[in-house]
């Protein structure tokens, strides 16, 4: 197995993430799957940033901690990182400004004697990084083309001067294998929502969900898609569930503290029974937290968030393609079952860039919903066997459409009377069994590793990566509920089958899903519980596994 | 064929409420517009939480009966999904300046195409008794036994700086001029609002002094910015000042909604779409 891993970094401001994905996508010309770790705080000018990509020949969803590469545009870079260096690491550095062992770069002169600006800095760095690979020039132009909008003629300069400025160290053999587009978790959660027929967008920016904001923002015209940013997250979902009253299906993006204000409106959304699919990016709490860095300390607010009860569909996907397909399939559902959709995600997948194996999406499309049952006058709220009343958005023609936030008859109109108010929390209710059917034959609990294993991992959310590669390692099985409401018991028993003991994996410092299955009766052995803000590496995890296990 | 306006709920606002009229001079202008021509298939309310919402569950018209404070964001996102829609919005004055006040802010600053009816009693009626935003200073609500200690703030000032583009006052007494004015902010192309002096027969029964205060603002130009500004600031809604009623501004811009069609994209082309993005990423 062929597995190299680069860390770029630099100050904030020098455009380490940019720097990162250039990297990934000359080595994903390469033949190779990718995985991109982007690693700042929350800062605009002058902290540390560095991304760590990982290229492999096998699939992989995690970062590693040595690296093959260090590339440094500031003293840091060298001295934060120098632990995961080995001999044979490749060190280049901008050696107008860092001081270091290893291949030195007056990349400061080299871009002003071309005539760049500030920013081309990373460009002259990864021109090294191509030749100390031993990358063919033409596949660097190839991809710088592609990716450097403006200034090309320059930058191509610059990055000659770096790949002529070094020497050839470590290889980074062409492989023999499909190319695959590069997608952020944040993009192909929004490609999903697309292919489910999404036709508005509304959020206010929130990191780490900003990213499916400007994603959605920069394609709506190739869409014909409706993307607002409003006054507040009260107010974003509120909007979209005027939008979709009148017939716009319509999503929400945020992180905690935006959830918080939309709590209001999820519980509207329960009672009016308005589809609504919210895209929740969780990064540290409680509060502000910790912006750029991830966490899963949220699932317990998401299960129950909103006054009163109804009944949800929460989604938490873990790798790339299960973003985009889950986030397809939850969209569709939440206009079949007329209930909001959470899709959970963590900053990790959000923020990470990951190779993208349409081979491995099964294409979801927009699903039709019921429009209406035909009679007449039309029931909003129809009473029906599975509480899902047939559908009907505005205008419809010789028909009124009444949606209504407090208890309500089948038309929609207000009612405190007693048989009634129970029926309709009855056939609010009674969706939740329908939901449950149709999730149980999507596949909606996920196994990795040893599948006869007795031993296994219990993990969400993009934990998924890193322990899919240390239970493959060590034969250990893995066990990922994707859908975590409503909890597929039955397929998450199935998964359990033979598993004698079962260790929980989660960012979080009380053992969220631990908790949420425990509470159904399952019995969790032993919780790695990582709650400082960064996801695990493949050696971290590979080590207290091997404590917890042994 | 012409609909039945009014449902068959039950009603119960408190006699003489001025939501009465406010309901009767709407129905009536729906009925007008029907005849006119316009369908009330593409007629939208939407109405916040409190006496003023249940508006909702009694005109036969699609309603979206919202949360307190939250009609406008919810107006805002039909109005943007079908921009062929009209809608209008039914809010309280505890509704629309207290917990709202932000959307009535912003949604005048993008001059989304929505009417805005405040039914201003200036109390909170369905939670029986407490000041709004536009209650007197010293005013003995159930909150403030002993008198708010704050001054009112003008909502019509608000709207004007906020870039509504249609701004008028009404009084639920006045029928005919209440009936004019909701037909000419329905007509209007932006964000009209109106304020609406209404009568809460129950806690803050104001018949006397605006019938006795109210005249017909005449000799106005309102496509006048500083006049408007001047007009409004003649009452407080704290003095005993004289009370216009009437158009204060009117001025014709582009709108919020007027950029966003009402079309989706076929599943073919949006495929298509979908491809090509994931073949530029390889
Ligand atoms: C978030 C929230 N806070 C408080 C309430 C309780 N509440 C219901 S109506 C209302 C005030 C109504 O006053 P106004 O908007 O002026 O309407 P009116 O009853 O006077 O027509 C309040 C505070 C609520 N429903 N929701
Ligand atoms: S409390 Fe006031 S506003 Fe409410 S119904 Fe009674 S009179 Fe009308
Ligand atoms: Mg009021």
């Amino acid at each position: 197995m062929n597995d190299y891993s680069i860390l770029i970094g630099g100050k904030a401001g020098e455009g380490i993430n940019r720097a990162g994905s250039v990297i990934v996508r000359i080595l994903s010309h390469l033949g190779y799957c990718q995985y991109m770790y982007y690693d700042y705080p929350s800062l605009i000018r002058g902290g540390h940033n560095f991304a760590l990509v990982r290229a492999s020949t096998h699939r992989i969803g995690t970062h590693r901690n040595a690296v093959e590469f260090l590339l440094a545009l500031d003293q840091d870079t060298v001295d934060v990182h120098r632990w995961r260096c080995s001999d044979g690491t490749a060190v280049l550095f901008n050696a107008n400004k860092v001081d270091a062992e290893g291949m030195g770069i007056p990349i400061d002169d080299i871009v002003e004697e071309e005539g760049g600006s500030s920013v081309m800095v990373n460009t002259c760095l990864i021109g090294a990084f191509g030749r100390a690979a031993g990358i063919p020039w033409a596949t660097m132009e190839e991809v710088l083309t592609l990716e450097i909008p403006k200034k090309i003629e320059t930058n191509l300069r610059i990055a000659r001067r770096g790949y002529d400025a070094v020497e050839e160290q470590t290889p980074i053999p062409r492989q023999e294998a499909a190319r695959h587009p590069i997608l952020t978790g944040n993009e192909a959660i929004g490609l999903g929502l697309l292919d489910a027929g999404l036709d508005a967008y509304v959020a206010y920016p929130m990191t780490p969900s900003s990213g499916l904001l400007h994603f959605l923002a920069g394609v709506a015209g190739d869409f014909a898609l409706k993307v607002i940013h409003p006054e507040n997250e009260i107010a974003v979902m509120l909007m979209a569930q005027g939008a979709a009253y009148a017939g716009a299906r319509t999503a929400v993006g945020t992180s905690g503290g935006g959830f918080c204000l939309m709590t209001e409106g999820l519980s509207m959304a329960g009672m009016t029974e308005v589809p609504v699919t919210i895209v929740m990016a969780q990064r540290g709490g409680p509060s502000t937290g910790t912006p750029t860095y991830t966490a899963q300390g949220d699932l317990h607010f998401i299960l129950n968030a909103g006054q009163g009860e109804f009944p949800r569909f929460v989604i938490s996907p873990g790798n790339i393609e299960q973003a985009y397909e889950w986030s397809a399939r939850a969209l569709n559902l939440s206009w079949k079952y007329q209930v909001p959709s959470i899709l959970l995600e963590d900053k990790t997948l959000a923020e990470g860039a990951y190779s993208f194996d349409r081979d491995m999406t099964t294409p979801v499309g927009r699903e039709a919903v019921a429009r209406r049952d035909g009679g007449s006058p039309y029931r909003r709220y129809a009473a029906t066997e599975t509480g899902v009343s047939p559908l009907a958005t505005v205008p419809l023609e010789g028909e009124v459409i009444k949606a209504n936030s407090y208890h309500h008859d089948e038309r929609g109109i207000t009612t405190e009377d007693p048989a009634l108010v129970a029926w309709l929390n009855e056939k609010r209710m009674r969706k939740e069994d329908a939901m449950l059917e149709e999730i149980d034959r999507l596949s909606p609990v996920t196994t990795a590793g040893d599948g006869s294993a007795d031993t296994a991992l219990l993990c969400w959310g993009s934990n998924i990566g890193v322990c899919a590669e240390v239970a493959g390692e060590a034969g250990l099985k893995v066990i990922q509920p994707i859908v975590l409401s409503p909890f597929p018991v039955q397929a998450f028993n199935t998964a359990l089958e033979n598993v004698t003991v079962l260790i929980a994996v989660e960012d979080n410092i009380t053992g969220q899903l631990t908790r949420l299955v425990e509470g159904l009766g399952c019995c969790v052995d032993d919780a790695i519980l990582r709650y400082d803000g960064r996801p695990f590496s493949l050696e971290e995890l590979r080590e207290q596994v091997r404590e917890v296990v042994a | 064929m012409s609909r039945q306006l009014i449902t068959d709920a039950k009603n119960t606002w408190c006699p003489g409420c001025g939501n009465f009229a406010i309901q009767h001079t709407l129905k009536d202008v729906l009925g007008e517009m029907e005849e006119q021509g316009r369908s009330l298939d593409d007629v939208v309310l939407v109405t916040g939480i409190g006496c003023h919402g249940k508006m909702a569950d009694y005109l036969n018209i699609n309603s979206f009966y919202a949360i307190h404070g939250r009609a406008l964001p919810v107006a805002t996102g039909i109005k943007i999904a079908n921009p062929d829609l009209s809608v209008i919005c039914c809010a309280g004055d505890g509704d629309a300046y207290a917990e709202g006040l932000g959307h009535m802010i912003f949604a005048a600053k993008r001059n989304i195409d929505i009417t805005l009816i405040v039914h201003d009693n200036r109390v909170y009626g369905l939670t029986t008794g407490q000041y709004t935003p536009t209650s007197p200073l010293n005013f003995h609500g159930r909150s403030t036994p002993a008198g708010t200690v704050e001054k009112p703030f003008n909502p019509l000032e608000l709207a004007l700086v906020s870039g509504a583009t249609f701004i008028a006052r009404t009084y639920t007494r006045w029928l005919d001029h209440l009936r004019a004015t909701l037909r000419d902010a329905i007509d209007h192309r932006g964000f009209s609002f109106v304020d609406v002096l209404q009568i809460c027969a129950t806690y803050y029964n104001m018949t006397k002094p605006y019938t006795a205060r109210a005249y017909e603002l005449e000799d106005h130009d309102p496509g006048d910015f500083d006049a408007a500004c001047e007009t409004m600031r003649e009452w407080d809604y704290s003095s005993d000042a004289p009370i216009a009623l009437g158009t204060f501004y009117r001025t014709d811009a582009s709108t919020f909604d007027e950029k966003f069609g009402n079309g989706g994209q076929h599943e073919e082309e949006r495929k298509e779409a979908i491809a090509a993005l994931l073949d530029q990423r390889v």
